[in-house]
């Protein structure tokens, strides 16, 4: 019994001692690998992108890893889930931040992104995100956008329409308790004035609200509208392309990035997304090499065409990259250091991604052509 | 013509209400009690409809006679569980109990159906009537919805008036120790309160997601606000009243969306509840309460 104890005893001291060297070796390896840290929606209304983006960015992690990494150096990722969640989202930071993250990817979307932004402008962190579109994202120096801004994606999408005279009478309803949402739509509406087409209606609803748009779009099909823009996400729109198809409304609908997803929604009956215009830096069917290397590897690991969340999220990997080369960082630096190096060098650098050729201004803009697609079969087809 | 087909949707969507605030108002009736769990009975019975429509493959009917089964049997588990026990207690604790089953029952969903939300496939799959026309189009969920709500309200007003198990509930919501005496079983008559208003948040779970097809943890939450609203609105305990401030809210907020600003509708309904509540505290068809000393 006595011998038994002791050796339990031994056991113990041997087990705490392997966890002190555990986290001693822990913080050692922050020495000679790059923690890249990523946070968006893996769970909840907005998982799709998140999933999509974590997904990439290890994608191009890997590449760079088997490449020889930066500088030399591998490079780590680590993905955490914010559930579109303010809060959540900077638990999320804390807990990335103890493991030792350098470089934030992230956040997905816009609400948890602006709060996460005012964290890592105080810490000095880098911080990239690869899809919160608001401008209230990059008010910090320290934050930059893969996707375009709001006022940007409302800009474009009201020249998109205009230019190629998809409609005359256009009618928008958004969702004014979303920043994301409003934003767009006030620089849609701005831009529609000097565009060939009429804003007959608009319409706003809620989070609460966000079930039942019987009178949204009865409004927008008196007002004889034979456009709808939604600039809002998948998860209200699937509901207003049901509610539309059920009192017989066809007009066009056109979205914008928040609409991609729509169709690897569960048991979403992808024909009611039939004829769906999105805006979108990226189409998966494109053929430039690059592209195609992207989408296949993806495929393989994922089983799913991926959508441009995922390739905002590798180009974003790829502007780390290069901005690191660029200042020639290493991972023993600290948090500060890095973003002291690679902030001011990112409107110097300039980025062939898959979603095109990236450069950045000092508010953290990004600059690149927009596209569009159309759904078609239930898939993507360039517009 | 809009106008008319706004008021439609304003019925159909207060038709729902009116369903779930029939639970509030039952409950209330004989328990004297807030069942604040009401609204996420809804969701669990609109997942259980979407896991066998759209994983195991049964045709709607069974699928909502099934869900209608599960919903009665967790209302009844859940009264006996978390709300018989305090039948003696102060009203307060059995408020925030309810409150408690309420998160009990979404975090139990997430956990097992996960946040993100689910595709309903609609109960009713008929093809839309088209009236004037083509000017209004009624969906056939609408035409279900309300047909639906107003066959509940006669059976249920049947079976309180002719039936002894309705007596006796009537009987306990007047006087629950009286009622005992006489030999009514008080705890028998509440389960069966519990077990009616289930079944129907059932019902209701499957009409609203039929109408507004998306499904998460949270599905239940406001429309059971919305539905509490109407049973206030109605003048909580009465069953007319329930149907009437249903319908009510219903018209309210879809006209005062249509009409007046689609971002304050939420805000439109409250203040005419305030109000009503000012002018009338016991809501329309409310008793006037006597104090008793």
């Amino acid at each position: 019994m006595k011998f038994k104890k002791l050796m339990s005893m031994a056991l113990v001291g041997v087990m705490t001692l392997a966890t002190v060297a555990g986290c001693t070796s822990g913080q050692s390896s922050n020495k000679d690998t790059f923690k890249i840290g990523g946070i968006g929606p893996l769970t909840g209304p907005a998982a799709i992108y998140g999933t999509n983006v974590m997904n990439a960015a290890q994608i191009a992690v890997d590449e760079i890893n088997a490449a020889g990494g930066i500088n030399g150096y591998q490079i780590e990722f680590k993905a955490q889930d914010d559930t579109h969640d303010a809060e959540k989202a900077i638990n999320a930071y804390n807990s990335l931040k103890d493991w030792g993250m350098q470089v934030l990817l992230g956040t997905v979307t816009t609400t948890p992104c602006v709060a996460v932004a005012e964290k890592t402008a105080e810490d000095g962190m880098f911080q990239i995100t690869p899809s919160a579109s608001s401008t209230d994202v990059i008010v910090n120096d320290n934050t930059f956008q893969v996707c375009f801004t709001d006022p940007n994606q409302g800009t474009a999408s009201a020249q998109y329409i205009g230019m190629n005279e998809i409609a005359t009478k256009v009618a928008i309803i958004y969702n004014s308790s979303d920043v994301y949402s409003s934003g767009i739509e006030a620089t849609f509406e701005k831009e529609a004035a000097n565009q060939g087409f009429e804003i007959v209606s608009i319409e706003a609803f809620t989070d609460d609200t966000a079930t039942d748009f019987s009178t949204q779009l009865q409004k927008a099909q008196s007002a004889g509208a034979d456009l709808v823009f939604l600039p809002i996400y998948y998860t209200p729109a699937s509901i207003i392309l049901k509610q539309a198809n059920d009192i017989g409304y066809a007009p066009v609908f056109f979205g914008v990035d928040g609409m991609d997803g729509i169709l690897t929604m569960d048991n979403f009956d992808t024909s009611l997304a039939e004829g769906v215009i999105l805006l979108t830096p990226f189409a998966a069917d494109a053929d430039d090499e690059k592209t195609q290397k992207f989408v296949a590897e993806y495929q393989k690991r994922y089983g799913e065409i991926p959508n441009q969340f995922a390739a905002d999220a590798y180009d974003g990997i790829y502007a780390i990259k290069e901005a690191m080369e660029k200042t020639g960082c290493t991972p023993d630096m600290s948090v500060k250091e890095i973003g002291e190096k690679i902030i001011p060098i990112m409107t110097q650098i300039k980025v062939d991604g898959i979603t095109g050729e990236m450069t950045w201004n000092a508010n953290g803009e990004v600059s690149k052509t927009p596209k569009a697609v159309i759904i078609k079969n239930g898939a993507y087809v360039a517009y | 013509m809009d106008f008319i087909t706004h008021l439609i949707n304003g019925i159909s969507l207060g038709s729902v209400y009116a369903i779930i605030a029939l639970g509030y108002t039952m409950v209330y009736g004989i328990a004297k009690m807030l069942n604040f769990a009401h609204g996420d009975v809804i969701m669990v019975g609109s997942y259980i409809i979407f896991l066998l429509m759209s994983n195991v493959g049964v045709p709607a009917i069974p699928a909502v006679i099934i869900s209608i089964i599960v919903c009665t049997t967790l209302g009844i588990v859940i009264e006996k569980i978390a709300y018989k026990p305090l039948r003696r207690a102060t009203s307060l604790a059995v408020l925030i109990t309810a409150i408690g089953v309420s998160y009990f029952l979404q975090n139990s969903s997430l956990l097992l159906f996960g946040s993100d939300p689910k595709v309903f496939s609609s109960v009713v799959n008929l093809p839309s009537i088209k009236l004037a026309n083509g000017m209004i189009n009624i969906s056939s969920t609408t035409i279900v919805t309300v047909v639906v709500c107003i066959l509940i309200m006669i059976a249920l007003t049947l079976f309180i008036k002719k039936t002894k198990a309705g007596q006796a509930m009537l009987a306990v919501s007047e006087d629950k120790d009286a009622a005992s005496l006489m030999g009514i079983n008080a705890n028998a008559t509440i389960s069966l309160t519990f077990a009616i208003g289930s079944g129907l948040a059932a019902i209701a779970g499957a009409l609203f997601c039929s109408a507004y097809p998306s499904l998460s943890p949270y599905t239940g939450a406001m429309p059971g606000i919305k539905a509490f609203t109407a049973a206030v609105f109605g003048g909580i305990g009465s069953i007319p009243g329930a149907l009437l401030g249903g319908i009510l809210l219903g018209v309210i907020e879809i006209l005062g969306r249509a009409y007046i600003s689609s971002q304050l509708s939420d805000a439109i309904v409250f203040a005419v509840l305030i109000i009503v509540l000012l002018v009338r505290p016991t809501g329309i068809l409310g008793k006037k309460l006597h104090e008793k000393v």
